[in-house]
């Protein structure tokens, strides 16, 4: 009976059969898929294959660095002296705000104490690099040269010399992802500088962002600034952010659509300031009725304790 | 093995590093700041559908989702979402294998366009029911380049295996 086996000799062994390997990774593929979009679970993992594909990423870049550092020792002369003569007539135009600044700081900080109003806090934080946008065309996304070397952590607002640019959201030991606001994920407090109206604005992701919500009637003109409203305990309030680009009061609907461009140069490569963490905003109050049974109470932890960045 | 099947030439068996070397300059190829770029395939799903067109014993589904996980950190993109890709790919492409190398070249890379156009396809549909934002067409260009460089990428990664022409009257094979 030997004789008639039907297994296959044995050099002819490819292993396990190919669908049921490829069952297999394409379950784990699409499991990790569910545990990164849905839970964020896999921030670990990233870090440790972070690790390795790093220095490729290093590697892989260094050429155009090269290049655009040598683009720059070439730059004539002429460009940079009329470069430096642009940036001391701003200097001196600025001049009188800057220069009255410290006292007015001072004066604010005396007023508050004063008036016994919380002290509004400095901003602070470290100078970063954009070392180049992320490959992913699905989102808006750079990376910057400080990571958890440089204590940076997820959360923290990043700004240039005009506004608002994004926030940290993915922090690796060289690097770390920023955010841009001008992600479709992205949403920040915001309030109308003419006015103090405060809303939420949104990144529509084609570069330009969205006011939401903001009923048909409401107080909105072509050219206001928007700033962080800082309600978010995230974001420092004061920071420009946007201006309004146009208004569609359409009456068919209860919300007008209005389109925003952001103020700082978030497209642009340069240098960034990544801002330090808040100081935690004092806690919420209690909800007027009390909760009783322990799932109930733990929700109301749960919504307490911030996520850095809405999911 | 030949170039395709039906042709007569013998080539040298493949050296697994040559394969590991191509499938890295491969990664290194798609970190460049040029590869977000409209039309720029992405080099490591070409060079892993070559090697497992024609080397599928060495190269398969393993390799594919390690690579996939490597380009998904690399990208800053959903963790799975080149792995889940490149396995598919992978997998489609040892199917393939047997037919395909009976055909000459540019038929090959014909039969290979519709392979490459999963790997897009599979990352969009991803991202789109994660809830991202609609990438642009250009997204989709990279697999008509890539079938475009079939030709020259078959003959530039067999170099090593080709051998001199020797003709010995004594022993014609």
């Amino acid at each position: 009976m030997a004789a008639f086996d039907h297994t296959p000799p044995p050099f002819f062994k490819r292993g396990p059969a190919p669908l049921a390997m490829l069952t297999l990774y394409v379950a784990v593929a699409v499991s990790l898929l569910v545990l990164d979009a849905r839970f964020h679970y896999l921030d670990m993992l990233r870090q440790v294959l972070g690790v390795v594909t790093h220095p490729l990423q290093q590697l892989a870049h260094a050429p155009a660095r090269g290049v655009s550092q040598a683009g720059e020792y070439f730059q004539s002369v002429d460009a940079l002296q009329d470069e430096n003569q642009r940036l001391k007539h701003a200097k001196l135009e600025n001049a009188p705000l800057t220069l009255r600044l410290q006292q007015l700081e001072a004066e604010n900080a005396r007023l508050r104490r004063l008036l016994a109003v919380k002290e509004r806090q400095p901003a602070s934080g470290q100078v970063a690099q954009i070392l180049y946008t992320a490959r992913d065309p699905f989102t808006r996304r750079v990376v910057v040269d400080k990571g958890q070397q440089d204590k940076i952590a997820a959360g923290q607002p990043v700004v240039d010399d005009a506004g608002i640019v994004g926030q940290v959201t993915r922090v690796y030991p060289f690097v770390s992802e920023v955010t841009l606001i001008t992600d479709k994920d992205q949403a920040i407090p915001v309030q109308i500088v003419r006015n103090g109206l405060r809303s939420v604005v949104f990144g529509l992701g084609n570069g330009q962002l969205e006011l939401r919500f903001m009923p048909a009637n409401a107080d909105v003109q072509p050219g206001d600034l928007l700033v962080t409203s800082g309600l978010d305990g995230i974001f420092l309030p004061g920071f420009p952010v946007a201006k309004v680009l146009n208004i569609e009061r359409d009456t068919s609907y209860s919300f007008a659509r209005i389109i925003c461009t952001p103020v700082a140069g978030v497209e642009n490569f340069g240098e960034v300031m990544v801002l330090a963490q808040r100081e935690a905003p004092p806690p919420r109050p209690e909800p007027a009725e009390a909760v009783d049974g322990a799932p109930e109470e733990k929700a109301a932890k749960a919504k307490k304790k911030r996520p850095p960045r809405k999911p | 093995m030949q170039t395709t099947f039906s042709s007569s030439r013998i080539l040298l068996p493949v050296r697994p590093w040559f394969i590991a070397l191509s499938l890295i300059v491969a990664l290194l190829l798609n970190m460049l700041p040029t590869a977000w770029w409209p039309g720029v395939p992405d080099w490591v799903a070409l060079v892993l559908c070559f090697w497992s067109v024609r080397e599928f014993r060495k190269v398969g589904m393993g390799w594919a989702f390690l690579l996939g996980l490597a380009m998904d950190v690399a990208d800053a993109s959903l963790m799975g979402q080149h792995a889940l890709a490149y396995v598919l790919l992978a997998y489609g492409a040892a199917a393939v294998s047997r037919r395909i190398l009976w055909f000459p070249l540019l038929q090959q890379a014909l039969q290979i366009l519709p392979l490459l156009f999963l790997v897009p396809a599979i990352q969009f549909g991803a991202r789109m029911l994660a809830g991202g934002e609609f990438p642009g067409f250009g997204f989709f260009a990279w697999p008509l380049v890539a079938a475009l460089l079939w030709v020259p990428l078959t003959f530039m990664l067999l170099l090593p295996q080709y051998q001199p022409v020797e003709r010995d009257a004594n022993r014609p094979i």
